[in-house]
């Protein structure tokens, strides 16, 4: 079974706050709800289906479906990290086409910033009870510095430098000065990556995700419901998921899942990387989203560096368009989690509703992309390619 | 109880290893069905499935196949991935070497005596 035209994607919302000190986690998983569902023009007793990650409070679905009081037939909440919310929406589409429900809810919120939780070099919040707690954590690793990892064999590899690295903060920057939710406006240049704080050889601080409150949701449903409303339609055409590992100690730190998601979701859609006019690729660091273009085949493994360089990324600039929203770089990475924000500008791009300054022209194929977990042990990718009707 | 240490009382199948190391032996897990070493060490070969794993001595040499510098830690420190002279890549840390010094490509050793929490005895690396 393709999922290929059997569902669309009619509300998304992202929560404008940065920083949430005065609401409860459960409140902004509503209000994203709530303003999901409001933007397709549907009302929480239109859910049947509820997805969620690990950023709920509470067991699963469970706390969530209570607090909004919603009545489900179906409910998912795997967990594959920042990326999740890509693949909620691939298994959304998955649960319509085979009549498990009809208009399904997807959030994504959470308050790291009021709450405390440092940033930078975050310790892993796994448990000892993993088989591969005590073989990585004793050693120090940090998400910061098993990336770090990542981007060091790139360079030695692919000959990959510092500056190619900077090109995609500045892409972001560009695109965030236009973004009043953004939580850093400014514009930065290479060399301001470059002079930042040597945070774990070979990142700079410029060249990690900002850690922000607040959040996301998206509401999916079947064609018919897609057609009642009054809203642009976005149609799912294709979705992709995998899990990469560390095989048994078979370590290539050079590609990411999405080598597989990426290639399983333009197989489903029927198109190739030259038809996507816009991109959201995930963010998490600069290099993530060089291995990740090159495992979604926008350019030869290894090639990456060189097709981020000068603004390739810059919406107006460059040949594609990448995280127009400012991404997680600059815009917003709610909970460390920035899958939801991902499909939500892919969203606006194809309605033809991201800022004017950014608006990609004849944006009719849009694609979202996330790596969550760890790109340099186990990590879940998530494809999705969308349309414009 | 520290974090590590419940850690390895969740893992009963590879207990050896870290009584083994302390005593300044090194064993990598081994798979006597298809004869192919596996990192980390578990039970159950996750090459071929077989649960026919033993534990054989290593030669402690290897070399670098990436690091990094974590520069923001109380005390900086040299987080690495060594690929075994075995075969398989694991996950470590460069100790006793300058920063500096460390690059892929760069054979290491085994640097035994090294403790974590608890005085569990860690599996990390030198420059050879």
């Amino acid at each position: 079974m393709s999922i290929n035209g059997q569902a669309y994607i009619v509300g998304a919302y992202e929560h404008p706050l940065r920083k949430a000190p005065d609401k409860s986690l459960a409140q902004l998983h509503a209000e994203v709800a709530l303003g999901a569902l409001a933007d397709a023009g549907l009302s929480k007793d239109d859910v049947d289906g509820y997805f969620c990650g690990g950023d709920v409070p509470g067991t699963g679905p469970f706390s969530m479906v209570d607090y909004l009081n919603l009545r489900v037939r179906h409910a998912d909440s795997t967990n594959i990290g920042g990326a999740s919310y890509i693949l909620h929406v691939n298994h959304a589409a998955q649960a319509i086409a085979a009549g498990k429900c009809d208009v399904a809810l997807v959030t994504l919120a959470g308050r790291p910033r009021s709450e405390g939780v440092p940033k930078g070099g975050l310790k892993r919040t796994d448990s000892p009870v993993q088989p591969d707690y005590a073989w990585e954590t004793p050693f120090g690793m940090t998400i910061l510095n098993v990336y770090a990892m990542c981007a060091m064999r790139h360079m030695h590899e692919f000959g990959t430098t510092a500056e190619q690295l900077a090109w995609v903060k500045v892409a972001a920057s560009h695109h965030a000065q236009h973004n009043p939710n953004a939580m850093l406006r400014d514009l930065v240049t290479v060399d301001d990556v470059l002079n930042s704080t040597l945070v774990a050889d070979p990142l700079h601080k410029l060249d990690c995700c900002i850690v922000s409150d607040g959040g996301g949701a998206v509401v999916v449903t079947r064609p018919e419901i897609a057609r009642q409303l009054k809203r642009p339609l976005v149609k799912i055409r294709g979705a992709g998921e995998a899990v990469k590992h560390t095989a048994g100690g078979a370590i290539d730190l050079t590609y990411s899942a999405g080598r597989f998601s990426g290639a399983a979701a333009f197989a489903e859609a029927n198109l190739t990387p030259a038809d996507v006019k816009y991109a959201s690729v995930y963010d998490s660091f600069t290099i993530t989203v060089i291995v990740q273009l090159e495992d979604l085949g926008f350019c030869a493994k290894g090639e990456g560096g060189r097709f981020v360089a000068d603004g390739n990324l810059i919406a107006g600039v460059g040949r594609l368009p990448v995280n127009t929203d400012g991404g997680g770089l600059c815009n917003n990475h709610p909970f460390n989690r920035g899958g939801i924000t991902k499909i939500i500008e892919a969203v606006r791009q194809l309605r033809g509703e991201a800022h004017p300054a950014v608006q990609v022209a004849n944006c009719d194929i849009a694609l979202a992309h996330g790596t969550g977990g760890m790109l340099g042990t186990r990590h879940g990718g998530a494809t999705l390619i969308i349309e414009r009707e | 109880m520290s974090v590590l240490r419940e850690a390895l009382d969740h893992q009963p199948e590879t207990k050896a290893f870290w009584s083994e190391l302390a005593e300044g032996r090194f064993k990598l897990c081994y798979c006597r069905a298809c004869e192919r070493a596996h990192w980390y060490p578990r039970a159950i070969c996750p090459h071929c499935a077989s649960p026919e794993t033993e534990w054989r001595a290593a030669s402690g040499q290897g070399t670098i196949y990436s690091y990094s510098i974590a520069r923001t830690a109380a005390e900086p420190f040299a987080i690495a991935y060594v690929t075994l002279a075995e075969g398989p890549t694991m996950m470590t840390n460069i100790v006793g070497s300058d920063f500096a010094e460390i690059a892929i490509g760069k054979p290491v050793e085994i640097a035994f005596g090294h403790e974590a929490e608890d005085g569990i005895t860690l599996p990390v690396f030198r420059l050879a």
